[in-house]
């Protein structure tokens, strides 16, 4: 099972939730409307055709400083990129971030049946950081979006029990956010910056 | 420990006068608790000795991995993935230098890869010596558990020989690793899974048959395959409930499609099955090894033709600082044991050709200006390892399942996002059911089983 073939069946399936999609570095990725996210996922668990019966990991990323970082030395113009060898399929290049959203939350999906594997990402908007949880399909996402809810503050409508897991309840922000400072220290006792 | 009468007692007017009182008990065990190896906070709810809930409470060793990731360079983020699974640091280090390397879209040479799955298969046995060996110390066989850590104690020396290090090991480097296998690996190798089979033979014996062992091994922590999947369990965990996946067979990478080993596979998912199944993976994994020395393309022979000996390091720059480039020229250095392993030199066979990617070797950084510019170039701030914008996810079968790394690239030094998906964290969720229903005793053997790694449960 190619990873065009998975693209196709999603995108032919739900021509109006697909937003973009592609295999970068052989990974097969199909970028999704936030509203449709239950139903494709739902039509990946059940299709015979796709059968992912795994989700594998389900993690976030905060695009607001991708492209921004802060300049390299002056003399590091000359830095080339890496030029990728003939050995790794790069005829699919990489679209880049999602626009105007802020978040982009990821589903690796994987089939023991056809293993095959599949990345599913929604953008998210800071406005409203939600998208429905998978807790109902699998019951693995719970603790996943809840590590997601915890580090990145995008919410999961519908998760029976959304609170933090890695850091303290009294925690104040979401660290992995890029605006969340790296050295920042909140202790439970004792003097805070 | 500490004991919470919970309120919940049926209302004197509805109580039978010749019933006796019963309520449930909430009994709080950890963080830090003798009966469990790591720092973890469970809450059960008891009845009589019955567990009715469990909750689950992780996140006191997180160290916020994913963020310094993002804060270092490429290369910089390998010492943190040491400390993920820190009983098998070869692993991490694969995965994650995999998926850089997948990044940049370089591969490395075949003897590298050797090298790579022999140093992550031994570190596979070490992690399954010290879950069997801790399950079987909280069971009361004391004498396995130091058993198994005297063969884990053959492997870490083969680790040392190698890496320079016995835990945080930071062997890999993106494309390639930092030094080859030292010349006559293949006899100390030979000695320590001798020693180690006697051990595990010895293990065999003191536990398969054991009343003791088996009663409370049996039947308890019982999960279905399906049950298993749809929590995302992966590894030794899910094969022992019946499941055949496993990413060295079914996604392979590596040269593990050239190396042949069976997949045991359990039935019933219980503890037993998954001591069984770690069992039988050990001897698997010992028999790769020993497939991939006897298989795996031979390196360069390593010393200079003039001397006949390699050039310490620090003799080699002494040279040419003086300017005697053509003593320098053609030799090899070898930088002292702390530094390179096992003070073993570097060679293209080991590491990728990409200059863009790979620090030089190190008599080419002494002794011409293409190897110190090369190095300068990547060791300088803002010149290091700089992938092409772009995603990638990359699994690996670590001791405990699958471990996956999902790396994004704006096209600098440093990555955008780094994550983890670790494979324990999955057979954590699942925690509670597993535990719901058996009696409080059984916790113990489960939670074994389950085998928690703190550093990559909670990163």
């Amino acid at each position: 099972m190619t990873d065009s073939f998975l693209i196709k069946s999603v995108t032919d399936q739900f021509p109006d939730a697909a937003l973009a999609s592609h295999a970068y570095r052989g990974d097969a990725t199909v970028v999704l409307r936030r509203e449709s996210l239950l139903e494709v996922a739902r039509f990946l668990k059940e299709d015979p055709t796709t059968q992912m019966n795994f989700l594998m990991d389900l993690t976030a990323v905060d695009y607001s400083t991708f492209g921004k970082g802060p300049a390299l030395a002056f003399f590091s113009s000359s830095g080339v990129s890496v030029r990728p060898t003939p050995e790794m399929p790069d005829q699919d290049p990489w679209p880049g971030p999602p626009d105007d959203a802020r978040f982009a939350v990821l589903y690796h999906f994987y089939s023991t049946t056809h293993k095959h594997r599949l990345r599913l990402v929604v953008p998210v908007e800071e406005a409203t950081p939600e998208v429905d949880s998978l807790t109902a399909l699998w019951p693995g996402a719970n603790w996943l979006e809840r590590e997601a809810w915890d580090m990145f503050g995008v919410g999961f409508r519908g998760h029976p029990d959304l609170r933090r897991i890695l850091m303290y309840e009294e925690f104040d922000g979401h660290p992995l956010r890029k605006d969340y400072p790296v050295n920042k220290r909140q202790p439970l006792i004792g003097p805070k910056n | 420990m500490e004991t919470n009468p919970k309120v919940e007692t049926t209302p004197a007017s509805q109580r039978d006068p010749v019933d006796l009182e019963t309520r449930d008990m909430m009994l709080n065990i950890g963080p830090a608790h003798p009966a469990m190896h790591g720092i973890i906070r469970l809450v059960a709810k008891l009845d009589g000795e019955k567990i009715e809930e469990v909750d689950v409470e992780v996140g006191y060793l997180h160290r916020g991995f994913e963020k310094m990731s993002e804060m270092v360079d490429y290369n910089g983020v390998i010492p943190y993935t040491d400390r993920l699974n820190y009983v098998s640091p070869l692993i991490n280090n694969m995965g994650y230098c995999m998926a850089v390397e997948k990044l940049l879209g370089i591969s490395v040479p075949e003897r590298c890869q050797y090298v790579r799955v022999i140093m992550s298969e031994i570190s596979r046995v070490s992690d399954h010596l010290t879950c069997v060996g801790a399950t079987a110390m909280e069971l009361g066989a004391f004498t396995v558990f130091l058993y198994m850590i005297k063969a884990r104690e053959y492997l870490w020396d083969l680790v040392e020989k190698v890496t320079g290090a016995r835990l945080t090991v930071t062997y890999c480097r993106v494309g390639g690793v930092k030094a080859d296998l030292p010349e006559d690996f293949a006899e100390p190798c030979r000695k320590a899974f001798e020693e180690t089979r006697k051990v595990i033979d010895e293990a065999n014996g003191l536990l398969t048959r054991n009343r003791i062992f088996t009663d409370r091994m049996n039947g308890t922590g019982v999960i279905s395959e399906k049950d298993a999947i749809s929590y995302g369990i992966t590894g030794p965990f899910l094969r022992a409930s019946g499941g055949t996946f496993d990413v060295r067979k079914d996604c392979p990478y590596a040269v593990y499609e050239q190396l042949p080993f069976d997949v045991p596979v359990g039935t019933r998912g219980d503890n037993m099955d998954r001591y069984l199944v770690r069992m039988e993976e050990m001897e698997q994994s010992m028999r790769i090894v020993e497939t991939a020395l006897r298989d795996m393309p031979p390196g360069p022979v390593l010393v200079n033709p003039e001397t006949g000996r390699p050039i310490p390091a620090a003799e080699m720059v002494d040279l040419a600082k003086v300017g005697n480039i053509a003593a320098v020229s053609g030799g090899c250095a070898v930088t002292g044991p702390t530094l390179e392993g096992s003070g073993r030199a570097q060679h293209p066979s080991i590491a990728t050709d990409e200059k863009r990617v790979f620090l030089p070797p190190k008599e080419d950084a002494y002794g011409n200006i293409e190897g110190l510019m090369q190095q300068f170039k990547l060791v300088m701030h803002g010149h290091g390892v700089r992938p092409p914008k772009g995603e990638v996810y990359l699994p690996v079968e670590g001791a405990n399942g699958e471990l996956g790394f999902y790396v994004v690239s704006d096209g600098t030094g440093n990555a955008y996002r780094v994550r983890v998906r670790p494979p324990c964290f999955a057979i954590m969720s699942a925690l509670p059911k597993l535990l719901k229903g058996g009696m409080m005793a059984d916790m113990v053997p489960t939670f074994g089983s389950v085998n928690m790694i703190g550093g990559e449960l909670d990163r």
